[in-house]
């Protein structure tokens, strides 16, 4: 069992990696990678977040929206799965703002040092990508837990190792047209194609 | 105002090449790529874009005066996402094949960038008929990204375009083959790479 949960967590993390092979959470993944520190508070919070919220979203799927998944309240032929997409977007909305009430009170060292960047996340594709893969997959409470943290993971380790090279980048002389986002998108690719190595592997 | 005024005219085209949502904006790179390895999944993506982007600027925009700023996040995701599912209903009573093709990709639209982007930037302040010209311009810039990364993608990795076969196999037999990292997702960041520098020299758009 614990192999099983290990393979599914490194295939989120490198196989998979959900920036990467999957281009979810591109838009923060790019226009938050300029600096280390900010890029891995961010990173942290995408973590967090992605844990929390695939759980929550199973067990939503699961026990609500699901077809058939009212038979527990005397209402078998109710297929409410269209309303996916709306409930994830709220569960993770609340989501976020509960971890920031709750940082907030008990952490606030961390609550500030992620500053404006829990927020943000609401409307992070690699959140809401996560919950809809799980109900894809169809996978368990637990794989999707897995999923979820490792999935959180990949995104850290991409966008941290992309600010730093972009940090590097900085003196070197890159011409006009291409500086930005274009190198950027090239080196993502070079990136991405790094990370391709990891497919290989099956534990 | 007439529909096709010079002003309108300028909505519209801006985003096609000047201020393009993708190229110059750096909105809703998200998702969107993985939808490009072939095609016909990268036009069927672009028209729901279309869809979703035109008619979430046109709604917004005509609730605009009713919308309190501070809940205006919350009533424009609720706006997005409902366009959201109807597309994507839609794509599995008619389209199931490409619709299976497309899997998540499809609900993603609701996080993509450049929907809350437009909608904030030009729909909260416009009236409905220039956002829904702004949507247009916006998706359809959008969407030439994608097909232009998907024609290349598909002409390099598998040989075709809309699936037939492009490259005849006579340059098989003299020992020619797909390339396929095209495929994979390398592939796509390293062409939309390419395209923003060579779009970027045009326009001579240089970034701080």
């Amino acid at each position: 069992m614990l192999e099983h949960y290990l393979s599914l967590m490194t295939k989120a993390i490198f196989v998979e990696n959900i920036v990467l092979a999957y281009f979810l959470g591109m838009c923060s993944f790019l226009a938050i990678s300029k600096k280390v520190e900010t890029s891995i508070g961010l990173g942290i919070a995408v973590v967090f977040v992605l844990t929390i919220t695939s759980p929550v979203n199973w067990a939503l799927h699961n026990f609500f929206l699901k077809d058939g998944a009212l038979a527990w309240a005397g209402l078998q032929d109710i297929d409410l799965s269209f309303l996916n997409f709306i409930a994830f977007i709220a569960v993770i909305a609340a989501m976020v703002q509960l971890v920031e009430m709750i940082l907030d009170r008990f952490l606030p060292a961390l609550y500030y040092s992620l500053g404006i960047f829990l927020p943000l996340i609401a409307v992070n594709c690699a959140i809401l990508g996560g919950s809809l893969f799980l109900v894809e997959r169809q996978y368990t409470f637990g794989e999707s837990t897995v999923f979820g943290f490792g999935s959180g993971v990949g995104f850290f380790l991409a966008i941290s190792t992309m600010a730093a090279i972009r940090h590097k980048l900085r003196y070197s002389d890159i011409p006009p047209s291409l500086r930005g986002l274009g190198i950027t998108m090239l080196l993502t690719g070079l990136l991405s194609m790094a990370f391709m190595a990891f497919s290989g592997i099956d534990l | 105002m007439s529909i096709l005024s010079r002003k309108s005219r300028l909505v519209l085209k801006d985003p096609l090449i000047n201020n393009n949502p993708i190229s110059s904006q750096i909105l809703g790179i998200c998702s969107a790529l993985a939808v490009t390895v072939k095609m016909d999944t990268a036009v069927v993506m672009t028209l729901a874009v279309v869809f979703v982007l035109s008619m979430s600027n046109t709604i917004i925009s005509a609730l605009r005066k009713w919308i309190p700023g501070r809940v205006r996040i919350i009533v424009m995701l609720t706006v997005i996402a409902s366009l959201v599912i109807l597309t994507d209903q839609v794509l599995r009573a008619f389209m199931y094949d490409i619709s299976k093709q497309l899997s998540v990709f499809v609900g993603l639209i609701i996080t993509n960038c450049i929907v809350m982007g437009r909608a904030e930037a030009f729909a909260m302040q416009n009236s409905p008929g220039r956002a829904f010209l702004d949507g247009l311009g916006n998706a359809l810039g959008y969407g030439m990204i994608l097909i232009a990364v998907s024609f290349f993608r598909e002409l390099f990795g598998s040989g075709s375009v809309f699936g037939l076969q492009i490259i005849p196999q006579v340059m098989y037999d003299v020992g020619y083959s797909n390339i396929g990292l095209f495929v994979l997702s390398p592939g796509a960041f390293i062409i939309l790479g390419l395209i923003i520098w060579a779009q970027r020299a045009v326009t001579k758009f240089e970034e701080i």
